[in-house]
Order: structure tokens, then sequence, then C-alpha cells
């Protein structure tokens, strides 16, 4: 699924990603930890095509596909979803017309018909219910106004209706209190499937005790130092990363 | 000194220019080197339909100036009115047209300005209203992009009255489009808004003038804007609150975008406050796209044009969504995507 290998990648000239490789293969999540400024948010930024994130050596593939060659809104229409740490506030546009914008250019993309306005309804309608999302908001602008908790949670509905392959979750726990941590993470769980991949980055092994990881990787200045099992965020937790940022 | 003298004597010396203070932005006089031979008269039932004549029980036409227009609504009746303004050709023309709501009549004014040419045009509308008479008035301006075109409305409120207007327009070579509102207080209400979206070299100025002449008037302005290529925006923007016009809540706001390097926004919110109990406010501000939130959209799927678009027409929408009349604000919004795209 997601091939990445020797990665470098600066912003504003400064190097942040220095030979950072990994694999996630399909139908399994692998978590990123790593201390502030280890490069997590660049990561994301730089595998979903972000101005200002310039690659300078080495490759990353989504099933082969050379992901740094496309635009953003291509990476998309190919499966590539992040989950925002910070999501985006949309003034004037509702949150249902934003999902069926995008949901429809994906399409489009793919060179599949358009979803139906009854039809992206129901499905905006089933997903909300599960992730008890009260439908009345999705007619308000996205984001606008909303909680931290609201947020997630609209990051999460948007992952469930676009369906990509392969998800970014970016600090994802951050500014949600246990409850919104449990719905967001059973949103998720919902979406854990063969043919998907999931790559969970976070500061904190919290997360993981709710979405249950196969691998753990360990980033710290700009390269994956050491990789596990799900053991491996718990050591983290009870140690710290002192020992990876020295040795970075 | 007026547009309209210097149509008639065939003079520029004639025309506002850099040297008048409320012109210094849109500069008619250094422009114009000479001022066009009149035009020639335009048969009205040569014209196809006008982008309101759907809308309305009443079309009525000024083409290429032409006799003078006067739209009447008698007491407590309602009126929905298209006026088109319309112009063809190089020529010179000046229309005059004149509106009077009685007591309790209420009128909803469909103005369109339909140009093709190199025209000079200049409109001169005047509105009164009478207490509880109520009018909205939506003006529509799709000038040339080779015209000069210049349309100064005059509108006078009585105490209970209502005025409330959206202004929609692309510019043009040069285009003003100026209301000077004199209110009464009295518990008159007024709104004034518009929306430019400018491309190419096209200039439009929205300038508007409000005189709080006395207690309990309420005055809400909001205008947006957004401008490409090398296109240049104006706003200016006077509330005068005068000497015991106590009470008075006079609101304006002016946001524009400027999505390229080399277009141009020039504004001036002014409030002249000469009274002591006024709640006043007025905020401007001119910047870019909001990066991050294209990315946003970007990674959500939508191709870089698109978001652009979408994000655009969300701005501007705020404004059209304050459009009373329904038919008219669903016409503003297929304006506003037509001429985003």
């Amino acid at each position: 699924m997601l091939s990445v290998s020797n990665l470098h990648a600066a912003v504003e000239g400064k190097e942040i990603l220095k030979g950072l490789s990994l694999d996630v293969p399909a139908g399994e999540v692998h978590a990123i930890m790593g201390p502030n400024g280890a490069g997590k948010s660049t990561l994301s930024y730089v595998l979903t095509g972000r101005d200002g994130y310039e690659v300078t050596e080495g490759a990353a593939t989504l099933d082969g596909e050379d992901l740094l060659a496309l635009e953003p809104n291509e990476r998309a229409a190919r499966g590539v979803f992040l989950s925002f740490q910070y999501p985006l506030e949309i003034p004037g546009v509702p949150a249902l017309t934003f999902i069926r914008t995008a949901l429809n250019a994906q399409r489009k993309a793919r060179g599949e018909a358009e979803i139906s306005a009854p039809e992206f309804l129901k499905l905006a309608k089933a997903k909300a219910a599960e992730l008890k999302i009260d439908f009345e908001m999705l007619k308000r602008a996205l984001n606008v106004g909303f909680s931290g908790g609201e947020k997630k949670r609209m990051e999460i509905l948007q992952m469930a209706m676009l369906s990509p392959r392969l998800l970014i979750l970016d600090e994802t726990d951050s500014g949600l209190d246990i409850d919104a941590l449990r719905i967001v993470a059973d949103g998720v769980n919902a979406l854990r499937s063969p043919d998907r991949a999931m790559l969970v980055i976070t500061h904190y092994q919290r997360l993981l005790d709710y979405i249950k990881p196969d691998r753990v990787h360990v980033l710290a200045g700009g390269r994956i130092v050491a990789s596990g099992g799900p053991e491996l965020a718990l050591e983290l937790e009870r140690e710290g990363y002192d020992k990876y940022a020295r040795a970075a | 000194m007026s547009v309209a003298a210097a149509i008639r004597a065939r003079d520029p010396a004639e025309l506002p220019g850099k040297r008048d203070e409320d012109w210094r932005w849109t500069d008619l006089r250094g422009l114009i080197r000479e001022v066009p031979a009149p035009s020639t008269p335009l048969d009205p039932g040569s014209l196809g339909a006008g982008p309101f004549d759907g809308l309305a029980d009443e079309v009525q036409i000024v083409a290429n100036g032409g006799e003078p227009v006067r739209i009447e609504v008698a007491p407590g009746a309602d009126h929905t009115v298209a006026l088109r303004l319309v112009s063809r050709g190089d020529g010179a023309h000046a229309a005059q047209v004149s509106v009077h709501v009685a007591r309790g009549g209420r009128l909803t004014l469909l103005e369109s300005y339909e140009g093709e040419g190199a025209y000079l045009a200049h409109a001169q509308l005047s509105l009164a209203i009478c207490g509880e008479a109520a009018v909205e008035r939506i003006v529509l301006a799709a000038d040339d992009g080779e015209a000069v075109s210049v349309s100064q409305a005059e509108v006078e409120l009585e105490p209970g009255a209502g005025f409330a207007q959206t202004i929609l327009t692309t510019g043009a070579r040069r285009q003003r489009l100026e209301t000077r509102v004199r209110h009464p207080g009295g518990h008159a209400r007024l709104r004034l808004d518009g929306v430019y979206v400018l491309a190419d070299r096209r200039h439009g100025d929205l300038t508007t003038v409000v005189e709080h002449r006395a207690v309990d008037g309420t005055t809400e302005q909001l205008t947006k804007g957004v401008v490409r290529d090398q296109a240049r925006g104006v706003f200016q923007g006077r509330i005068i609150v005068a000497e015991g016009a106590d009470r008075t809540d006079a609101r304006m706001g002016h946001h524009a975008l400027i999505l390229s390097d080399r277009a141009e926004i020039d504004a001036k919110p002014e409030l002249e406050i000469y009274a002591d109990d006024v709640a006043c406010a007025h905020g401007n501000t001119v910047g870019a796209l909001d990066e991050d939130a294209l990315f946003y959209a970007r990674q959500r799927g939508i191709p870089e044009a698109e978001a652009r678009v979408l994000l655009t027409a969300a701005f501007l929408g705020e404004v059209v969504d304050r459009i009373g009349h329904e038919a008219a604000r669903d016409l503003a919004a297929d304006w506003l995507s037509e001429t985003l795209r």
C-alpha cells in the first residue's frame, strides 16, 4: 500500500525529514510516535502535497504509484485522506455542500458518476448518526464555531463518507475529552478493513488504547529510529522519548 | 462639474477627475480626452429580454439615454419593476429616472445595466420613499469592458421608511455606482450592500454617502469584493451623523480579496460623527484567499480552481444572502457562480 523510502523534505530551506523509510501494507494500522519537532506533521503534509514542503530526496508511493508527482486533490482521489490536527473553518460553505463537492470531485477524477442528491443525503444521515453528529449541524458552515471535539468528529465523518484507502490521522486525539475520543476511535475502527491502511500520528499513547496499532514506529530527528509491536507504545509512555531523541 | 453636463456640452473639462477628492480613484477627466458624439437612438423593441424580466410585473427600458422615466407606486400598492438601462455602441448618453413610492407602498426595483460597446453612459436616479413605504433595490451591472459608466442615485427617506439595496457588478473600463441617502432618522431603516467581482483591467467603484439628519436612524452596510488580473476595486463609504442625530446606529463593513499581484483595492470608510449618543462602527479588511483553507479543500479532493471558486463564492455569498426578495436572491447567487467560474 504505502511505501516511503529515504524521504528527505525541507520547509523554508530547513531539512525536517532526513531519510525516513516506512512501509504500511494494506489492512494494517501503523502508529507514528515521536517528540515535538520530530517531523510528524511534516510527514503528513509531505504525503498530502501541501505547498511549502519540499521533497529533496527519496520517494513515496501508493500501490506503486508515485504520490509525490500528484496534486493534493489527485492524491485524495486515489484515496489519501488526512485528518487534520487543526481542522480548518470554511466560512459560508455548509458542511454538506463541502463534502458533496469533495465526493463528486473525487468520483469525477476516478471516472465515476456523480452521487445523486437523495443518495448523498441518505449516506450523510447514516454516517452522522453513527458518529452521534446532529444532522442539523451539517447544514451549518463547516467547522465554523464548532468545538474541538465537533471538528474532529466532522473529520471522521468526512473520512467515512469519502471512504479513503490510506488514512492519515494527525494528532486526532488532541483537544478531545475521553467521551469524544471514544466516539472518534469507534468511527476510525469502523473503517478498518483489509484493503485500507492507516497511519496514526500521535504524541501520546492514549489514543492507541482505542485504536490498536499493528506496528509502532518512533520518529525522531526526521527519521524512523525504532519500530516494534504495540508494546513499544507502552514503553514510550513509561520511559519517554529521551533515549530516542538522543539517538537521533 | 458632472458627467451629465459633460455629455450635454461635449466638454471633457466638465468631467470629474483626480482633483475632486471624491473622484480621485475614479478619474474620468484624465481618461477621456474627447466626449463621444451622442449615441444613436435605440428602439427598445429591438432588444432581447433583460435579466429580471421574469420576476417583474412591469418592465421599463431606458435605451441609450432617451426620455426620462418615472416610476410611481400608489399608497399601499406593491410593485416589482424591472428597470433596464441599456447601452449600445460607442456614443455618449445620459438617462434620468425618478421613483416615487407613496405612503405604505412597496417597491422591488430590479435594475440592470446592460452594455455593449465603448460608450460613455450616465444615469441619474432619484428615489423618494414616503413614510411606512419600503423599497428594495437590486442592481445588476453588466457594463462593457470598454465602456465608461456612471450611475448616481439620490435617495430621500421619510421617517418610518425602509430602503435596502444590493449592487452586484463586474465593473467596466471605468465604472462608478454611487448612492447618496438622506436619512431622516425616525426609525427609518437603511441597508446598503454591494458585491464587486472584477477581472482583466476592469474598474469598479462603489461609493455611498449616508447623512443621518435626526434621531433614531439605522444604517447597515456590507460590501465585499474580489479583484484579479489587473483589476481595480474602489470602495468609498461615508456616514455622516449630524449634530443632534442621537441614537443613530450605523455599521459599515468592507471586505475584499485580492487574487493577483497586479490587482488593486482602494478603500475609504469614513464616519463623521457630530452627535454624542451614537453606536457606529466600521470594519475594513483586504487580504488574500486563505491558503490553509484552500489546501484543506484540495486535500479532500477538490481541484484548486474549483476550490478557489467555492471559497470565493462563500466569501461573497454573505452579501447575496442578505437580499430579501427570494427570486432575486436566487438570481444573484446564480450570477455569482457564473461570474466566478
